[in-house]
């Protein structure tokens, strides 16, 4: 049966959630891709149901984030692993830095390492994060873009902060490589200077 | 002294203020003496910097228009 919740609850909840809504969706994109806005549904009719249980309600942001990527991490655990997503091992030893040097992709370039990062827009980088694993990709997207400290992702996460530490590691390193493998897939690397 | 390898391996971490005591010394030692390892921290900001650039991302307005109707349901019972 659907809960009822007071009014004034009612409307601090539509406040806080429709404030959160475009940071909710940008979250759910890197998470879940193409299932974004079915995740932040998901979030809202959970949160909505529990609203009474956030004590603190300037913790409300953060909150709803916590739900929104326990929806992303269900929607993730239903769908068979994503075919792009790379090996656990994979990358564990590779620099961008070295690789782009090594292969001087921009010949004529005096910033060559900058020009490689220029040609990446957001788009492309939430490509790349999708190949990740998730449990690597959900560290980074929210520490690195996201910006919450390490220790309220372990909550989220529902993980202990070494492990989310040690994640966050072996995703910058998997996502250094990803970066490489999709601008020569992409050709992103292709036809500049050459 | 640690290695070029240690040291790179070590810099998202150093970035992330998540690196101390000895093994923090050994990193800034290493750095002060090391152009290339400098060179792959500063590119290392690059990289984070991309990384936060690439966070925002409008909702398509079709989209918007289904989560705000799930919220007027929502608001409704």
């Amino acid at each position: 049966m659907a809960k009822t919740i007071p009014s004034a609850d009612t409307n601090e909840f539509q406040r806080l959630a429709r404030e959160q809504l475009p940071r909710l969706y940008a979250i759910a994109r890197r998470l879940v891709g193409d299932d974004a806005e079915e995740a932040v549904q998901d979030c809202l009719l959970k949160a909505f149901e529990r609203f009474d249980q956030l004590d603190d309600r300037l913790a409300g942001p953060a909150w709803l984030a916590r739900i929104l990527v326990n929806c992303c991490h269900d929607r993730g655990r239903r769908k068979a692993r994503r075919p792009r997503e790379v090996e656990l091992d994979e990358g564990a030893d590779f620099s961008l830095y070295r690789k782009i040097a090594l292969e001087d992709p921009f010949p004529y370039s005096d910033s060559l390492h900058l020009d490689f990062l220029g040609e990446f827009g957001a788009e492309d980088v939430r490509q790349v994060l999708l190949r990740l694993p998730e449990h690597h990709r959900a560290p980074l997207v929210l520490v690195h873009m996201f910006g919450y400290a390490t220790g309220e992702v372990a909550d989220m996460l529902d993980a202990p902060q070494g492990t989310v530490l040690a994640r966050l590691h072996r995703g910058r390193k998997q996502f250094e490589r990803q970066l490489w493998e999709y601008a020569e897939e992409t050709g992103l690397i292709e036809g500049r200077n050459r | 002294m640690i290695s070029c390898r240690q040291a790179v391996d070590q810099l998202w971490e150093y970035l992330d203020r998540t690196v101390g005591g000895a093994e923090l010394e050994h990193l800034e030692e290493h750095l002060a003496r090391c152009r290339r390892c400098c060179a792959e921290l500063e590119f290392a900001e690059e990289l984070r910097g991309v990384l936060r650039g690439s966070a925002s991302e409008d909702v398509p307005p079709d989209v918007m228009e289904r989560l705000n109707a799930t919220l007027e349901e929502l608001e409704e019972r």
